[in-house]
């Protein structure tokens, strides 16, 4: 925090005074959990708690603040989730702190189940919250199917605290499948995981996660689908994959009630390493060959199916230059990248809707300034 | 329901506009009277007027071009799809263009192992799914019009459908478009792989109604087929019940594809007009799962267990193709059959499902007050409804009479928590009531969207927002011109 004390508005109106009277720039933050920081004075919303939880409805409200940990557990008692599998960066980052709902909200963080069931942004109802001038904004609502409207509740999830900060969201939930099954193929190169991964994720069998890693545990590669579901039909659905991959080499397969990937899901692949990380998002068929130009020593780690490459390269290196242009784009996660633009730049006329957006919800350009820049 | 006054100096340039427009796109643009009048509406029929022109292109480029015509002219452009909408949204102005894209229809990638399809916006949405289906995958919005509404206005309005319960609307299987801005420039918005760079500019077109530009080209997210699909019909003697069955169904971790409702006022009308052979209940529900046969079987088995618990009047499982046409069949002919008996307007709004049971007696309450007969019928899974007020056009008053209690519902679904539109869209229909749902701030927020994607608004301007909230802002000068 720089020596400098953090503001924690506790309410929305707190809030919304404190940017309005803001005099200079304000780095957003949740949790912490992500290591971002902006310039400027360190601002969190302080409010917490679920406000609004109904089963029956699927739908869950929550102030900004509230602890993911708090909403899982509340969900976990009635046997239902976050079905987009929040990550926690935190061995990756090698940060502290606790992921509010908020931040992963505004950094549209999902795990392994984005490739079956879709994004965090896919599983927000609504929005309120604050911009840079200190408006107090409401979109979306609590229920599923919403189009009144212009969707500001898309434009706000990913955003990362700079076109405002957030004080409350409308969830989504699902209900938790009694079991989980696991199918194993050891040693695939990249590109035989990824033909598995994309027949694996072509068949009715829904496979709930697709992932691969370049060294697992035993030092071999290893690939890994998930599926998800009543014990029964988990083992028939298993059964069917288990034939529909076997060309593939020996298929191992495990059912538990344990479906949480934290290997894979928070990226442990790379923890504690000094080398940059970054998040490829491409075609799954493109990454064997994005793979391949990575500079020596490159590691992967591959989610969605392929279709998200997790790459540790050496410190500093311009990997969208290694790369040359592809269709997808490049973010740095980790490392402070020498003055390589963290974010992937944007189309120049999609740039200018941008800085108009900006314009419009932080006319002051001072709520994480220069962050997505 | 008021629409702008056209611009006379606009209607006084009709022949220079339209030879602009006729050397910019030869061979598509449409401005004999006789010829406009096929778009004078859409499918909200009680709202009629002819454009000043018509351009249908046949290429990203020709929309680009008659975009830089009219953005130069600042002449009111209307983008249209097939004219489905129940919302009045490809409603035109005297002195508007309407730009269509029915011309482009073409698929121009299919992609299996990535599991996306890239299509021209003007194909309808059945033939997406047409595209892929003899390879065992399909598209999964599915709108009632899915046989002639195009992916164009199902991107513009987030369309959903029966199934969204389980696969979401259309902004959660859109990937990525090729969109002309407002004045005239060509640019892509993600693509085949998943997640924005950048600001979330995708979710955000996706449901804009057309007024932050035209979506000329689809990346659309395609899945496997499942192996099957059969439905449970359970019919109750209180629409209250059959609500706590629905929440008791989703409570119990059972996921259905769809769980269609619909009551007696609707099983009355479908029975005389298609004969499924429905029971005559107070409410009967359409509960459909997927999967293997052993599968549908023990979920169906689940399912009709918490339905035989609230003790229903008929519990009938399907067993077979046959079975499962016969017990969709009355749902899919519901409108149709409303239309036999009257006139009808089919409202959108959406409530919380554990808020059904008091919607409903309040909506058969009002049915009395107004002494308008309604008939219900809709997603219960995901509380998104559909109630049809029966009315005589021809009768003077009546419509005026139907569109206030209209009002009086949509209005009480956002005090219960819900919201104006889950499926249809604002446009004409719901406009005058979004300071209902929305404070001045919440609109300005929007609007100020529409500031930075069209700053001279021409783009659907008379849509989505009151005429006296965005007044200020469609006179403001063009600055993007």
């Amino acid at each position: 925090m720089n020596g400098l004390s953090m503001m924690e508005p506790q309410s929305e109106a707190e809030l919304s005074e404190a940017l309005a009277g803001a005099e200079g720039p304000v780095s957003v933050r949740g949790g912490g959990t992500r290591g971002v920081v902006a310039d400027g004075v360190a601002l969190r919303f302080g409010g917490a708690g679920i406000s609004l939880y109904e089963p029956g409805a699927l739908t869950l409200v929550a102030q900004a603040g509230t602890p993911v940990a708090e909403i899982e557990a509340a969900l976990a008692a009635e046997g239902q989730r976050l079905a987009f599998e929040v990550p926690d960066m935190r061995g990756l980052l090698g940060t502290e702190g606790e992921s509010t709902i908020g931040g992963v909200v505004a950094s549209n963080a999902s795990g392994p189940r984005r490739v079956s069931v879709g994004a965090a942004r896919d599983f927000c109802l609504g929005v309120r919250f604050v911009d840079g001038a200190g408006r107090v904004v409401q979109n979306g609502g609590r229920v599923m199917k919403n189009v009144t409207g212009y969707d500001l509740v898309k434009l706000m999830a990913g955003s990362h605290g700079t076109l405002g900060v957030l004080t409350e969201v409308s969830l989504k939930v699902l209900p938790k499948p009694e079991v989980a099954g696991v199918l194993s193929i050891d040693g695939l190169s990249v590109s035989e995981a990824v033909a598995a991964m994309s027949a694996a994720l072509g068949t009715p069998w829904e496979v709930t996660a697709a992932c691969h890693t370049d060294l697992a545990a035993n030092d071999r590669p290893s690939t890994q689908l998930r599926i998800e579901g009543m014990a029964g039909s988990v083992d028939y659905r298993l059964g069917r994959l288990k034939e529909a991959l076997g060309n593939y080499g020996e298929v191992e397969t495990v059912v538990s009630e344990n479906h949480d990937w934290p290997w894979f899901r928070d990226v442990a692949r790379f923890e504690g390493g000094a080398e940059d990380v970054w998040r490829l998002h491409c075609r799954p068929s493109d990454a064997p060959g994005l793979v391949a130009r990575l500079p020596e020593g490159g590691k992967v780690m591959l989610d969605w199916g392929g279709a998200l490459v997790w790459a540790a390269v050496p410190a500093g290196t311009d990997l969208r230059a290694a790369l040359g242009a592809f269709d997808g784009h490049a973010t740095r996660v980790r490392g402070q990248g020498g003055g390589i633009a963290r974010f992937h730049p944007e189309r120049p006329e999609l740039a200018a809707l941008t800085a108009g957006l900006r314009a419009k919800f932080d006319p002051r350009g001072i709520l994480n300034r220069g962050l997505m820049a | 329901m008021e629409m702008p006054k056209p611009d006379p100096q606009i209607l006084a340039r009709k022949a220079r506009i339209v030879a602009r427009l006729r050397d910019a796109l030869p061979g598509g643009v449409i401005d004999a009277e006789e010829e406009v009048r096929a778009y004078e509406c859409d499918a909200l029929t009680a709202y009629k007027c002819p454009p000043l022109a018509v351009v249908l292109p046949s290429t990203t480029e020709e929309v680009a071009a008659a975009l830089k015509v009219c953005h130069a002219e600042g002449v009111p452009v209307v983008p249209r799809g097939a004219g489905t909408s129940l919302a009045g949204g490809a409603l035109p102005t005297a002195d508007c263009v309407i730009l269509g894209v029915a011309r482009m229809a073409e698929v121009l990638e299919t992609n299996y192992p990535d599991r996306y399809v890239h299509v021209q916006t003007g194909r309808t949405n059945l033939s997406v799914t047409g595209a892929v289906e003899a390879d065992g995958f399909f598209y999964a919005p599915d709108p009632s019009s899915q046989l002639a509404c195009a992916i164009a206005g199902n991107i513009a309005m987030n369309s959903g459908g029966a199934h969204c319960l389980k696969y979401g609307v259309t902004t959660n299987n859109l990937l990525g478009v090729t969109m002309v801005l407002a004045n005239g420039t060509i640019t892509k918005v993600g693509g085949p792989w998943m997640d924005a760079n950048g600001l979330d500019l995708l979710g955000l077109i996706c449901g804009s109604e057309g007024q932050l530009g035209v979506v000329t080209e689809a990346w659309l997210r395609i899945l496997p087929k499942p192996e099957g699909a059969r439905p449970v019909l359970i019919g109750f003697d209180s629409s209250e019940v059959a609500g706590q069955c629905v929440t008791n169904i989703i409570k119990a971790g059972v996921l259905p594809v769809a769980i269609e409702f619909m009551d007696r006022p609707c099983i009355r009308a479908t029975e005389a007009f298609a004969g499924a052979g429905y029971p005559d209940c107070e409410a009967l529900l359409i509960v459909e799962v997927e999967g293997s046969e052993a599968e549908i079987d023990h979920q169906l088995g689940l399912i009709c267990g918490i339905a035989e618990e609230l003790n229903p009047v008929e519990v009938r499982q399907s067993g077979s193709a046959d079975e499962s046409a016969r017990i969709w069949l009355g749902r899919k002919s519901a409108f149709g059959a409303m239309g036999q008996i009257n006139d009808y307007m089919c409202l959108d709004g959406t409530i919380p499902v554990s808020e059904l049971p008091r919607v409903l007696r309040r909506i058969g309450e009002m049915s009395e007050e107004f002494g308008l007969e309604v008939a219900n019928v809709f997603h219960a899974g995901d509380g998104n409804m559909h109630p049809l007020i029966l009315f005589n056009a021809n009768e003077e008053g009546q419509l005026e009479l139907c569109e206030r209690f209209g009002a009086e519902i949509l209005k009480l679904c956002v005090e219960v928590g819900g919201c104006l539109t889950g499926e249809h869209g604002v446009g004409i229909e719901k406009r005058d009531l979004m300071e209902v749902q929305y404070r001045p701030d919440d609109l300005a927020a929007q609007m100020d969207v529409k500031d930075v994607f069209d700053a001279g608004w021409i783009l659907n301007p008379a849509k989505v927002f009151p005429l006296t909230v965005s007044a200020g802002r469609r006179r403001a000068p063009d600055q993007a011109a």
